[in-house]
C-alpha cells in the first residue's frame, strides 16, 4: 500500500490571516434526489449529521459532514481512513435509489483560513459577498478563487475551509498567501 | 459586469462565475427539415439593441443551465428562469413590459 499524502504536505503561512493546508480529508461526491428519504438516511448515517444541510449550507463537525453542492449533489466529508468503508455502506444503502456516489478524496486539496481578516482574504479572490450580513457560519458557496473553481464554507469560529482540485493546490496556496500578505488589510469587512 | 440570480441555487452570481450559452429558445431543426430551416437553426441569430433572451450556465457554482432576460443596451436584468421551458414565463414577460412597453423578440411579446 502506498503512503498517501496531502497535496502540499501541510504547508502554512502567517499574514493578515493564517493559511494552512489541511491533511488528508475523505470526500465522497453524491448525486441523487435530495428529497429521497433513503438517500437522506444513508447520508446522515455516513456523516454523523442529524439531517441534510439546506441549500447553500454545510453541516460539518471536524472531519465529518455534508455540504450542499447543487440541487442534486452533495459533498460528504468523512475521515480519510474510513472513506472506503463508508462509501461501500452508502452504495449498498442506495442500491434501489437513482444515485451515484464516488470517492474523490485524492482528487482534492483542503485549506483552512483563520484570523480576523479571513473574510477579506477570501473576498479578494472570489466574486462573493462576504460581508457579515451576507455570509455567516454554516454558509457554503461554490465559486472560483481567481482562475480556478473552488468551494468554501464558514465554520462556527468564522474561519473558512476551502476545497479545490488537487492539481491546483499549489496555485491556490500561492493565491491565498498573496491575499494574506502582511500589511494588505483593506479593513472593510 | 452582469450579476444574475441563478434560479437553481438562488445565489446572485457574478458574470465571471457563469458560462454564456448564447441565444435562448432556439428550436432545433434536424433530419427532414428544409435547407432554409437548417440554415436558420444553425446560423441565424437575433442581435437586438434592447430586450434579449439568453442561456447561461452557473459553471463555477451549481453547474445548472438557466435562462435570462435582459436589455443589451442598459444591462438591465428583467429576470432569470428555469431551463425546463421553451418560452419565457408570463412573469418574465410582465417584468419586461413594465420596463419596455410594446417590446417584442422573435415570436414573443
Ligand atoms: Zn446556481
Amino acid at each position: 500500500m502506498s503512503d498517501a499524502v496531502s497535496a502540499l504536505g501541510g504547508v502554512s503561512f502567517d499574514g493578515i490571516a493564517r493559511i494552512e493546508e489541511c491533511g488528508l480529508q475523505g470526500m465522497i461526491t453524491l448525486r441523487g434526489d435530495l428529497s429521497d428519504q433513503a438517500l437522506a438516511a444513508a447520508v446522515t448515517r455516513a456523516t454523523g449529521q442529524k439531517k441534510l444541510p439546506e441549500a447553500n449550507r454545510a453541516r460539518v463537525a471536524g472531519e465529518s459532514g455534508v455540504c450542499w453542492m447543487s440541487p442534486d449533489e452533495l459533498l460528504l466529508l468523512v475521515p480519510y481512513e474510513e472513506v472506503g468503508g463508508r462509501l461501500e455502506a452508502l452504495v449498498a444503502a442506495l442500491k434501489d435509489s437513482h444515485a451515484l456516489a464516488v470517492n474523490v478524496s485524492d482528487a482534492r486539496a483542503v485549506f483552512r483560513v483563520t484570523g480576523d481578516a479571513a473574510r477579506e482574504v477570501l473576498a479578494k479572490l472570489a466574486p462573493v459577498d462576504l460581508s457579515r450580513d451576507a455570509f455567516q457560519p454554516g454558509r457554503f458557496r461554490r465559486t472560483r478563487l481567481a482562475q480556478v473553481p473552488a468551494a468554501f464554507w464558514m465554520e462556527e469560529d468564522e474561519s473558512f475551509r476551502i476545497v479545490c482540485f488537487r492539481s491546483v493546490a499549489d496555485y491556490v496556496f500561492k493565491l491565498l498567501k498573496v491575499a494574506a500578505q502582511p500589511g494588505s488589510k483593506v479593513g472593510v469587512l | 459586469m452582469l450579476i444574475l440570480r441563478c434560479p437553481y441555487c438562488g445565489n446572485d452570481v457574478d458574470e465571471t462565475d457563469l458560462a454564456p450559452g448564447g441565444e435562448a429558445h432556439i428550436r432545433r431543426h434536424g433530419p427532414g427539415s428544409t435547407d432554409a430551416e437548417l440554415t436558420d437553426y444553425l446560423f441565424q441569430r437575433e442581435n437586438p439593441r434592447g430586450v434579449h433572451f439568453e442561456r447561461w450556465r452557473h459553471a463555477a457554482g451549481c453547474g445548472k443551465w438557466f435562462h435570462a432576460a435582459r436589455a443589451t443596451d442598459t444591462l438591465q436584468v428583467f429576470g432569470t428562469y428555469s431551463a425546463q421551458t421553451t418560452e419565457p414565463p408570463q412573469e418574465i414577460r410582465d417584468a419586461i413590459t413594465k420596463a419596455r412597453p410594446g417590446w417584442s423578440w422573435r415570436e414573443f411579446s
